[in-house]
């Protein structure tokens, strides 16, 4: 008996994106201008976006799925590459360590979470999921004489390597069980005779991994020191892909394979939604570390999303889709600021920036609001969302939690926004700016105001 | 004492090596096994083996403990470094470039490993293994062109 060849058309754009990947590796070595390596990386985007529409369907035997749950969350990495990529140029240039290889890694991350958000078997779950985290490592680390960046590298290593562990342990348990990978097969055998408590204890450590992932209470000790550690544009990249590709994963196995025993896994959400919300945004208020607080911002965003698949409907879950991309835009943006500035580490850097550089202060001003989810901006109606499907399904108590901390998250927020317009400067503010970087700014900016006025563009 | 005991020992490896064989044939031929209602109780005899094989160790080295000779001096107390006389510490300090040349040994001995498997079900497979490892192979010839161009395999 031989095995045909599968139909590639569902996997052309992890395809494209993988080979782009490692054109890039190759191009590296022939070029010394690394900005070129850039723009293979944005065409490979575009690529990837001119095939998506047209890659529907199943593959590799059921093991890999392109339907539009999958195509909605490529869409967001690809917002997240070609920003990242257009963010990424002038640093390491300023930063004098120019490395090919971060654009290779970038690729290579990215077709690791297509990958993931097109998983139907956990075993291509677990190979897009470590495909992302190795090259999300390597990247953290890449201003290889920086310590701190070396330690977010290290850090970053250890605790992935224990979380996917926990991932691996868990696939064990419910193949043990289930005799089965496939994650729709799983829910089968689940529906037939009922769930006992090693499905639970198998439950338990698949969240744990995607916790971990999405940077949740408990699971959130790394993000702060690697967000910190890790060069400023790696840790855009970090803050959104790897936190939407474990949405997207988290998504898929709770509403498909887990849909039977909802009741179980919503108790643990719920748990884990208000411990992060809360750890987030009270340690985000003493933060004097602009990275660090976004990182703390990073982890209290990710509660507020969680309520999204905890609404347990399909209205929940295009909310979280749609907040991801609203957090891509808004995040990323206020990263381009944070690297656009020559000395941005501290808040109290800001001070004084509307002054000195106004536009710059402006552009600040409207990813702060976002972050907080003031209208007109798209972290309102982001926030809105979500909340409007969790009343809906009945959870009024968890949204006026969610609003209470959102409401508590405005004194960091505004803080920055306080430094730079209410503050004299104590250093004159120099900025680098870049082509690039410009036009990162104008496409965040324009989309974070954008979404804020006409929703409809972006919620289905 | 010690020869009887070590008889003893041999006995009962060879008593689990027997029940082991005589259930692995009863494995083969029982039904599948029903998910969730599992106990590998053919595994007993394994178990019996390992037990048997600590017990064996720690017996007679405690046994030999008690009853051998005991005259040390310096060179017999020192570490064992193949007969070589002995230089430095054992905890030394090694170079960071061994961590490299440990890195493309798993990378290329991880090849050799999956062309075993790949090559007993190339012919259940057929010509799509053929592509997947021509694939697969090209794919590892880069990362070989890479950290070559990279000087990885430069000493100094």
């Amino acid at each position: 008996m031989n095995i045909p060849f599968p139909d590639l058309t569902p996997a052309m754009p992890e395809v494209i994106m993988t080979s782009a990947a490692v054109l890039l590796l190759m191009l590296d070595l022939c070029f010394k201008n690394k900005a070129l390596l850039a723009l293979a990386g944005v065409i490979t985007a575009g690529a990837v976006l001119y095939f998506l529409p047209v890659s529907m369907g199943e593959t590799f035997g059921g093991m890999f799925i392109s339907d539009r749950y999958s195509l909605y969350f490529k869409f967001i990495f690809m917002v997240n590459l070609i920003l990242t990529i257009l963010i990424s140029i002038k640093y390491f240039q300023k930063q004098d360590e120019e490395t090919g290889e971060h654009f290779s890694l970038l690729l290579f991350a990215t077709s690791g979470m297509m990958i993931m958000a097109s998983a139907k078997d956990l075993i291509v779950l677990y190979l897009g999921l470590e495909l992302m985290a190795l090259s999300t490592y390597v990247m953290a680390g890449l201003r290889r004489q920086n310590i701190k960046s070396n330690e977010a590298a290290l850090k970053y290593f250890l605790l992935g390597a224990f979380s996917s562990a926990l991932l691996l342990y868990g696939i064990s348990l419910l193949y043990g069980m289930t005799t089965t990978t496939d994650i729709y097969a799983i829910a089968d055998h689940i529906n037939e005779i009922g769930s006992t408590h090693a499905f639970t204890a198998a439950m338990v450590l698949i969240i744990s991994a995607f916790a971990f992932k999405i940077a949740a209470v408990p699971f959130h000790m790394w993000a702060p020191d690697v967000y910190e550690g890790a060069p400023s544009p790696v840790t855009a990249f970090m803050s959104v892909g790897p936190k939407a590709a474990g949405f997207a994963v988290m998504g898929r196995v709770l509403f498909v394979a887990f849909s039977e025993v909802q009741a179980d896994w919503t108790a643990i959400l719920i748990g884990i939604s208000i411990a992060t919300m809360a750890a987030g945004n009270i340690l985000a208020l003493v933060q004097t570390n602009i990275k660090r607080m976004l990182a703390y911002s990073s982890v209290a965003h990710a509660g507020y999303a969680l309520i999204g698949i905890i609404a347990g409907t399909d209205e929940g879950l295009n909310a979280m889709m749609a907040y991801m991309m609203i957090y891509a835009f808004m995040n990323i943006g206020a990263f381009a600021i944070v690297i656009l500035m020559n000395k941005g580490k501290e808040i109290s850097d800001y001070e004084g920036l509307s002054k000195e550089r106004p536009v710059a202060a402006l552009l600040m001003l409207i990813f702060m609001f976002s972050l907080t989810g003031i209208p007109p901006t798209a972290g309102f109606i982001g926030k809105f969302n979500i909340f409007l499907a969790a009343v809906e399904a009945g959870y009024a108590w968890l949204v006026i939690i969610a609003v209470i901390f959102s409401a508590m998250s405005a004194y960091y927020y505004l803080r920055v926004v306080r430094n730079m317009y209410m503050r004299e400067a104590k250093a004159p503010v120099i900025i680098t700016r870049s082509l690039t970087l410009d036009f990162a700014l104008l496409i965040t900016a324009v989309m974070v105001v954008l979404i804020g006025i006409l929703p409809s563009i972006i919620v289905r | 004492m010690i020869s009887y005991l070590t008889q003893i020992c041999v006995i009962a490896m060879m008593f689990t090596y027997v029940t082991l064989f005589v259930n692995i044939n009863q494995i083969s031929i029982m039904e599948p096994i029903t998910p969730g209602s599992y106990i590998p109780t053919e595994y007993l005899p394994a178990l019996l083996l390992m037990a048997a094989a600590a017990a064996f160790a720690s017996v007679s080295i405690f046994i030999g403990g008690i009853f051998r000779l005991r005259r040390p001096y310096r060179e017999k107390l020192l570490p064992y470094e193949s007969g070589n006389p002995v230089v430095g510490e054992p905890r030394d300090r090694f170079s960071v470039k061994f961590y490299i040349t440990a890195m493309l040994f798993v990378v290329f001995d991880v090849e050799a490993v999956f062309l075993y498997p790949w090559a007993l079900s190339f012919g259940k497979i057929g010509l799509y293994a053929l592509v997947e490892m021509i694939l697969f192979i090209i794919i590892l010839a880069i990362g070989y062109i890479y950290a070559w161009r990279k000087e990885a395999f430069k000493w100094d």
